[in-house]
């Protein structure tokens, strides 16, 4: 048998099958999220020795900071897959990534700011992971600035996609050069803290988990569905989609 | 090859020197932003000491990323960029040798007036010297990068502002050691790892960027 390993490469296929998992990621993220929070909130301790309360903020915190760095990487493959096979879903899903990979990156930062001046004070600090945060986030307004100054989308596309896969060669370069200002004391690359390691409370670390989950789920729906408004956008010539609108009246 | 990278190069010079003020306002723009930071920050010795590394590279990245509008604005304006596309010979080559001529024009006169940031800022002798060499490997790499940049938004409305919000995020890199190369110098620590890594920027740039920013023109002019 053979099979036809570009079936869902075409938008006219794609879009019905998006559509089909939209609800299903949606319930996903939202059970997930339900569920990772009221673990969090009733079944773990309410202080640990150096954190009070607000150490919950983990919960969204490590969530968004782990998909706005995976979001980039993906969005930058599909960038990858659209130049190099040419098809236009490629580059269509990597556009929808770009905007849950920022709102993702400002609220890793936000949350990120409160739990910083809860637990040391200050709302910011240059910290190598913070900083990188930050850039990570000039890079995709970088990317959607550069999509959406474009007229013509097949150059926006790909002139997008070329930007994407420039900020993926630099993003070690840049988080390393932030690691390690002083290259004469870059042993201390990595740093000691170490989130979901050794002695963390397995509780918190399930809810974390269970949470963190939820984002990627919700990713995959809000971005399903982006990636639905761009086809019908990009596609509207096409007698499929005006197929499709008679038949919803 | 060399021949038509020799060719572009000087057919660059020549373009520049027809309009000298092109190469004198990027000048005179590091110059001012530089003179603006005492100004704004106190004139305090110790002070402007400090921040003199900082300053002098991020002016340079301000300098650098204006100048950049210009490297293929021009020709693709008047069609050369499109003849440039069809000639048999390597685009990153010829891509290349416009990179080269705009570094020459705005790259290396920033370089040359370096000691006059060391002046107004107090460094002492061997950090002005140690600055110079950064700028010397640091701003080809500013080139490069922004090489892509500019190809990538070739022509289109607000490009400069847009320009600046791709770019500068990707200059991080150079500015943190070249800026790191200076203060260190000032403190008497050792400066080898800095070059190294330096020139290592330069050696990836100058491999990886003339190929993306082949590919953006392509895309770009299209």
């Amino acid at each position: 048998m053979s099979i036809n390993w570009f079936k869902y490469s075409s938008p006219a296929t794609f879009y019905p099958l998006a559509g089909k998992m939209v609800p299903f990621f949606g319930w996903l993220a939202a059970i997930l999220m339900a569920g990772g929070l009221y673990w969090g909130f009733f079944e773990t301790p309410d202080r640990l020795s150096d954190q009070k309360e607000y150490y919950r903020i983990i919960y969204i915190h490590v969530g968004a900071a782990w998909m706005s760095m995976w979001l980039y990487i993906v969005m930058a493959a599909w960038a990858l897959a659209g130049l190099v096979f040419q098809t236009r879903l490629s580059f269509m899903i990597a556009k929808a990534i770009a905007p849950t990979g920022a709102i993702a990156t400002f609220l890793a930062l936000w949350t990120g700011a409160f739990w910083g001046k809860t637990s040391w004070g200050t709302w910011w600090d240059w910290d190598p992971r913070m900083t990188s945060e930050l850039i990570l986030l000039f890079l995709y307004m970088g990317y959607m600035a550069l999509q959406s100054a474009i007229d013509d989308p097949r150059r926006a596309d790909r002139a997008a996609a070329l930007l994407a896969l420039v900020g993926l060669v630099c993003v070690p370069i840049i988080f390393w050069s932030i690691n390690c200002p002083d290259p004469n004391e870059c042993a201390a690359l990595h740093q000691t803290s170490n989130p979901g390691g050794g002695n963390m409370e397995p509780n918190i670390l399930i809810a974390m988990l269970v949470t963190a989950f939820a984002f990627w789920m919700y990713s995959f729906a809000a971005i399903l569905m982006r990636v639905r408004n761009i086809i019908l956008e990009r596609e509207r010539h096409t007698t499929w989609v005006n197929e499709l609108l008679e038949e919803k009246g | 090859m060399f021949k038509a990278f020799r060719c572009i190069v000087m057919r660059d010079l020549t373009l520049a020197m027809r309009r000298r003020t092109d190469v004198l306002t990027t000048l005179f723009f590091f110059i001012i932003v530089v003179s603006l930071f005492p100004l704004g920050a106190g004139t305090e010795k110790m002070i402007l000491q400090k921040i003199a590394p900082g300053v002098a590279w991020v002016a340079a990245l301000l300098a650098s990323m204006l100048a950049l509008e210009r490297l293929f604005a021009s020709d693709f304006a008047d069609g050369t960029l499109e003849q440039l596309l069809l000639t048999p010979q390597p685009l990153f080559v010829l891509v290349l040798g416009k990179i080269f001529a705009h570094w020459l024009l705005t790259g290396l006169p920033l370089v040359l007036i370096a000691p006059l940031v060391g002046l107004q800022y107090y460094l002492p002798g061997d950090a002005v010297i140690t600055m110079m060499l950064a700028l010397l490997i640091g701003t080809p790499v500013l080139s490069l990068i922004g090489a892509i940049g500019a190809a990538l938004t070739l022509g289109l409305r607000g490009g400069g502002i847009l320009l600046s919000l791709l770019i500068l995020p990707l200059y991080i890199p150079v500015m943190v050691y070249g800026a790191g190369v200076v203060s260190a110098s000032a403190m008497g620590t050792d400066l080898q790892a800095y070059f190294s890594i330096l020139s290592g920027f330069l050696i990836l740039a100058l491999v990886l960027s003339p190929i993306a920013t082949a590919a953006a023109l392509r895309i770009s002019v299209e």
